[in-house]
């Protein structure tokens, strides 16, 4: 029938320069790379060698790698710390801008701001501050141990990624805020008027109304989380740029290299691509592994609407 | 609605104090903006001595060769615009494709492009390259330090995300809208142009603002496709040349940030409502 015919071609001609995109973009780069990790990949073109087949020698020698392993431990580290404080502050802030208080428009655009600003930016900004004004701070409040060297946050690796942890939240809270906010302003007043005649008082409201009608908002602030958390990479470079140096299994590593820069700079600076690829194929599989489970075991506990 | 319970003035003033302990940052940056370097290391958290120090930083950075901030400016708002333009109209037409087209086929690619949102940066980045180098080689069309490339490469990621979104919305739309244009006379293509693009607005602003403030915030990407070195650099790319020098000039950084933050404020502050709305709407779904 020419209508079904004519039909099909305009289908297929709305599609086309998307398909082109991610044939070039996303297919043919993701299965190159996956091949490519499996061979000596470099970027040193050597004359009339072709690309080895290694195996899985790549992937071997990076779980081997002490930088490599402490990089996934921080990364998972910092990960769960920053799910956490991310998600109390900006529930928090969400209880108070969704409270009776003056100004609530005004608090609410003010603490999203950070999120328009890009992690390269931010990183730079809080650098400055956790190295110039926060020693500054504790000579104006008298507390002497602030202004000390040896007592700035980037100084040390474990404050380091803490001030990552920091500088992360200031960035998200607003954003994750906003998607509570949404949560909060959606549970019908009746529910809150009914439990205050029982004699429920806010903390118990906040236990037993407000926190489980917010489920679906926690399963999408934990993915959104969770996976900004692990992929971070502009604020980790532009704030401790990798960090001290700090040894870990004998071998002297960077102390705040996060997974993203991890790879990154095995392949630029190690000039070794085809491990930094093997580790960008593991980087996925984890990420893909934990982000599956926790949005599967979040859905189960979703209440609908 | 006024949520029940919550004493005004104690929960005002402790939101009132996270308020100014999440501006401190942009508080610091405008202070020192206007102070000398030794200024900005002797007193970081005081007033600036002198205010029109912040008009000659200013001056300082508008002609800086590193930081090229008209060039690095202009190329954001093309590398930006050029992209969300493209992600809108391609993702929104293809989305409608396959919510209509209603094949197997048609199904299983739906699948794929959500299945591809998983997948990180990271893993396509360095193969990219070789890939974008290797099609630039054979067939004449550089792809790599130019506008081309990071285009095609800002589509090819943006469209997984944008194609969920706007595949959920249209599908809500009832087919009878369509059947009765059939009738009128209109042609398939002019059925999405004239009568489906219209009603998609709303998902139009949302994926317009999540794309916007990823693409143009970005840094990994265009310092991948674009290089280091490049006469065409992003805002982001052109910051990390300035600050990422050896001699850090603390006071002219910071007027750098400045400079790179003004227009996205303002642009939030005059678009406040749709910004917000648009983020959190998207995000829900």
């Amino acid at each position: 029938m020419r209508l079904k015919r004519d039909h099909s071609l305009v289908f297929w001609l709305f599609l086309a320069p998307v398909l082109f995109a991610f044939a070039m973009v996303i297919v043919v780069p993701f299965f190159l790379g996956v091949w490519y990790s499996f061979t000596d990949w470099s970027s040193s073109p050597r004359t009339g060698a072709g690309l080895a087949f290694v195996g899985l020698a790549n992937y071997a020698r990076s779980f081997a790698d002490p930088s490599f392993l402490y990089s996934f431990l921080i990364t998972v580290g910092y990960t769960v710390a920053n799910m956490a404080v991310i998600n109390v502050v900006a529930f928090s802030l969400a209880l108070l801008v969704t409270s009776r208080i003056p100004l609530r428009k005004f608090y609410r655009a003010g603490f999203f701001l950070p999120n328009l600003i890009g992690g390269l930016v931010l990183g730079y900004i809080w650098q400055f501050i956790f190295n110039s004004a926060i020693p500054q701070l504790g000579a104006a409040l008298g507390i002497e141990a602030w202004s000390r060297p040896e007592n700035l946050w980037l100084a040390k690796s474990l404050p380091a990624l803490f001030a990552i942890v920091v500088a992360g939240t200031w960035q998200y809270a607003g954003y994750i805020m906003m998607i509570y906010v949404a949560a909060i302003e959606n549970v019908p007043l009746e529910l809150h008027e009914a439990a205050q005649i029982d004699g429920a008082g806010p903390l118990r409201r906040l236990a037993s109304i407000t926190l489980p009608m917010a489920s679906q908002a926690f399963t999408i602030t934990l993915f959104l989380t969770l996976v900004n958390s692990f992929k971070q990479f502009d604020v980790n470079i532009s704030l401790t740029s990798g960090g001290p140096s700090t040894i870990f299994l004998d071998k002297p590593i960077f102390g705040t290299e996060l997974l993203a820069m991890n790879i990154y700079n095995t392949a630029f600076i190690s000039n070794d691509l085809a491990m930094g690829q093997a580790r960008a194929v593991i980087f996925f599989l984890v990420l893909a592994v934990i982000a599956t489970v926790q949005v599967a075991v979040n859905k189960k506990r979703e209440i609908e609407l | 609605m006024r949520r029940p319970g919550g004493k005004g003035l104690g929960l005002g003033l402790m939101t009132g104090f996270l308020f100014l302990v999440f501006m401190f940052p942009f508080f610091m940056v405008l202070v020192n903006s206007a102070k000398g370097p030794f200024e900005v290391t002797d007193s970081p958290l005081a007033m600036p001595a002198d205010w029109s120090l912040l008009f000659a930083n200013i001056g300082k950075i508008w002609t800086s060769p590193t930081v090229k901030y008209q060039a690095s400016f202009i190329a954001s708002l093309l590398v930006t615009a050029g992209s969300l333009v493209l992600i809108n109209i391609l993702s929104s037409q293809a989305a409608w494709a396959l919510v209509r087209a209603r094949t197997r086929t048609s199904n299983a690619i739906f699948l794929v492009f959500v299945a591809a949102m998983v997948i990180p940066f990271q893993i396509v980045m360095f193969p990219l390259l070789t890939w974008f180098r290797t099609v630039s080689e054979v067939t004449g069309i550089p792809l790599l330090r130019n506008y081309a490339g990071i285009l095609l490469a800002y589509v090819g990621f943006g469209m997984s995300q944008s194609i969920f979104m706007f595949h959920g919305f249209i599908k809500s739309i009832p087919l009878e809208l369509e059947e009765a244009a059939t009738i009128d006379g209109c042609a398939r293509h002019e059925i999405f142009w004239r009568i489906i693009s219209p009603i998609l607005r709303p998902i139009h602003a949302t994926v317009l603002v999540l794309n916007g403030i990823w693409i143009w915030n970005d840094y990994l990407l265009p310092l991948l496709v674009l290089g280091k070195g490049n006469d065409l650099m992003t805002i982001p790319l052109a910051i990390s040349n300035f600050a990422g020098a050896y001699v850090k000039q603390w006071d002219l950084i910071m007027t750098a940030i400045l400079m790179a933050m003004v227009p996205v404020v303002v642009f939030f502050l005059v678009a406040q409502k749709s910004i917000i709305r648009g983020m959190v709407a998207g995000s829900i779904k």
